[in-house]
């Protein structure tokens, strides 16, 4: 008797078996395990790009690539980390935590979210198989300025522009999903003011996500039409303007920089309260935090452009604007180290990511403020002090908040926990390769040396080979962490549901590891 | 999926149209926007004659500057480099332009002005660049500017640079257009 009720309950409520399971699969824990697995890969493909640019820029001279090939290198690996690497792997993780946070089934539209994922590996696909075309790939850095992105652009931009229209199609029905779902999934008595705040940093993302993608697809069917159909958007011969390309890029392009890196701010609240074990501090200042952080970033996007020819009014309002985004960043910050502030810390390898997160994020947000004084600017603009900046606040911010991510939820996700040692040494080859990468790279920046380039001057050459050497190290780490996972995966000590032990929310009291289909009830919050 | 869902879902779907839409609502917002500012070096393009002379003007240099976009093949030179002109008061200047090739070709001058905030006060009563250039092969013409500098210029303002910039659009010129080019735009 029970026999056959168990196999009724397989057929109806448990994963589907075979390859066809992840093709067909609407289960939010299924697409969110895809979403994390395709960032991973992305993560490796974007990262091996990298490592040709730094083996390039290991001496100067040209050694190992034409800088033809270079300059595709150097817009692909930006590319690929951004919309291939950092912002799946948030959605995969809001995949996985959204609903069992709010104690949901599922998502709202599982079809959807379905086919929002099984977009990217086809928009993915388009885009490094331009690399085999005549011409290859894209070689105009990942900003994709028009002129050069449309009258000097290789035969594959086309194909550029439909990978960036599918990217976009991925992650507008990715976030309306996430929106749809808190809106109207969250358990009886969850109001918005107890929402988690991982839930409260991908719905402030969302509402970003739905406002600036559809404005980057317009960009880039502008180009298409400049280059097939005789239009003259960014064409100054037909009365159009290619700083216009530059502004609507940007008006996209900052509120994008804090897509990827408002649910950073929410993953690494949850782990300090953790291994604080302490209350959150200033967990409503968190939320209006966040909000203002969405709200200023529309009105700053020039602060990327201070060299165009600007009036001084306007370089004026936009650097203001810009320096009061470190306000509310700096009470974030404040309530996290006041939440560690005589805490009983433990340190295990989540929380050593969120601290590293919260000190180097913040060096990178300073490398910002320094950015954003408009006359200084004018010196730092294109050099590699902006590269040190934006990958500070890129690697050891929004990808260290994803591995503390993993580190932090793998053993709900996998019911194993991962092995601590092996991670630790992760975490410290991942802190030392990071910084002896881009720190050295503010110092040559500042003497002056251009981004972009695949040869430098010679008084570049030490700092360039230290920066070289630490991106290896980093690199090399990251195949650590592959292991590690796979490990996890396979086999482990057995997790307990609570897992940690200051560890509190809704995705703690399911079993280890969740179920395939969880809070099919609502539980009761008060 | 329950009925304040589908509400969130189609007010969202609405947001993600407009928001499309606003991306090319930018374009003519930026133009407007320019042209009123005279920022980036914009000029208006209309032809009214909303400066009147004056007989308290002062004096400035301009300076004319030509370059050619590209490939663009033709000769393209101001007659005079430099003009001392005073404001308030109409003044003429040409730029030479010749053919170089064996084809007939189309041109578009597009104007800038240095400083961008000396933009607005300079009014153009006639302008090469508010039409299209046609000249056949070896052809040479010399183009007229008939401008004003409005009085209220900033007394910042010692010189200004006007620059044109020379574009082929043969291409995109429809053939039969070719003849009667001049005016089109």
């Amino acid at each position: 008797m029970s026999t056959v009720i168990e196999n009724h309950h397989d057929h109806h409520h448990g994963p589907a078996s075979g390859l066809m399971r992840w093709v067909t699969t609407t289960n939010h824990k299924d697409i969110g395990t895809l979403y994390l697995w395709f960032s991973f890969a992305m993560f490796l493909i974007g990262g091996a790009m990298a490592m040709v640019i730094r083996a390039e820029l290991f001496q100067p001279g040209m050694q190992i690539v034409q800088p033809e090939f270079y300059n595709q290198m150097l817009t692909l690996h930006g590319l690929i980390m951004v919309f291939g690497a950092v912002m799946p792997a948030f959605v995969g993780l809001a995949n996985w935590l959204v609903p069992m946070m709010i104690g949901a089934p599922d998502m709202a539209l599982p079809r959807l979210n379905n086919l929002s994922f099984w977009l990217l590996p086809f928009a993915f696909g388009i885009l490094l198989s331009s690399l085999f075309m005549e011409g290859g790939a894209p070689n105009f850095g990942w900003t994709f300025y028009a002129p050069l992105s449309t009258t000097y652009a290789p035969p594959s931009v086309t194909f550029f522009i439909f990978s960036v229209h599918i990217m976009g199609a991925s992650s507008i029905m990715g976030s309306i999903n996430v929106i749809v779902t808190i809106m109207n999934m969250r358990a009886p008595g969850m109001d918005l003011m107890k929402m988690p705040l991982f839930v409260w940093s991908w719905l402030i993302t969302a509402y970003l996500l739905i406002a600036v993608m559809p404005v980057l697809a317009g960009a880039v069917t502008m180009m298409l039409m400049d280059i097939h159909f005789g239009t003259s958007f960014f064409n100054a011969a037909g009365g159009g303007d290619p700083v216009l390309f530059q502004h609507i890029f940007w008006f996209f392009g900052h509120p994008e920089v804090y897509i990827m890196i408002l649910p950073a701010f929410g993953i690494t609240s949850h782990i300090i309260e953790t291994f604080a074990r302490k209350r959150l501090f200033g967990y409503s200042s968190m939320v209006w935090a966040m909000l203002s952080i969405a709200i200023l970033s529309f009105v700053v996007w020039a602060h990327h452009m201070f060299t165009v020819g600007m009036p001084l009014a306007a370089e004026l309002f936009f650097m203001w604007a810009t320096m009061l985004i470190a306000v509310p960043t700096g009470v974030k910050v404040f309530n996290w180290v006041a939440t560690m502030f005589r805490g009983s810390i433990t340190y295990e390898t989540p929380m050593l990511f969120a601290i590293a997160f919260v000190v180097l994020f913040t060096i990178g947000g300073f490398s910002g403020l320094m950015l954003a004084i408009t006359p200084a600017d004018f010196q730092y603009h294109d050099t590699y002090f902006v590269v040190a900046h934006f990958h500070y606040v890129l690697v050891p911010g929004s990808v260290f908040s994803i591995m503390a991510a993993v580190y932090y939820w793998i053993p709900k996700w996998t019911g194993n926990m991962y092995d601590e040692r092996l991670s630790r040494l992760h975490f410290w080859l991942s802190f030392v390769g990071v910084n002896v990468t881009f720190f050295p790279q503010h110092w040559i920046g500042l003497a002056g040396m251009p981004r972009r380039y695949p040869d430098y001057a010679l008084q570049f050459a030490d700092w360039n080979m230290v920066s070289t050497a630490g991106a290896f190290l980093f690199g090399a780490s990251q195949i650590l962490f592959l292991f590690i996972v796979l490990k996890t995966v396979v086999g482990g000590k057995k997790a307990t549901s609570q897992v940690w032990e200051g560890a509190k929310g809704l995705e703690w009291s399911v079993a280890s590891p969740a179920p395939y289909h969880t809070f099919s009830t609502p539980p009761k919050v008060d | 999926m329950n009925k304040s869902a589908k509400k969130t879902l189609q007010l969202l779907s609405i947001g993600v149209f407009c928001m499309f839409f606003f991306s090319f609502a930018l374009v003519p917002l930026y133009d407007v926007f320019c042209e009123i500012t005279g920022l980036n070096g914009k000029i208006s393009q209309s032809k009214e004659n909303t400066s009147y002379e004056t007989e308290t003007g002062r004096d400035l240099t301009v300076q004319f500057v030509s370059h050619n976009n590209e490939q663009m093949p033709w000769k393209f030179n101001p007659s005079e480099k430099v003009m001392e002109v005073t404001t308030g008061k109409y003044h003429n200047a040409t730029f030479y332009v010749k053919n170089t090739t064996d084809k007939p070709m189309t041109a578009q001058a597009v104007p800038s002005v240095a400083p961008s905030n000396a933009a607005e006060y300079l009014k153009k009563l006639e302008c090469f660049c508010f039409e299209q250039q046609f000249l056949s092969p070896g052809e040479e013409a010399l183009l007229p500017v008939r401008f004003i500098f409005d009085d209220s210029l900033p007394s910042t303002i010692n010189n200004v640079a006007l620059s044109y910039t020379i574009f082929d659009i043969t291409d995109r010129v429809d053939p039969e257009m070719n003849h009667l080019s001049m005016g089109t735009r």
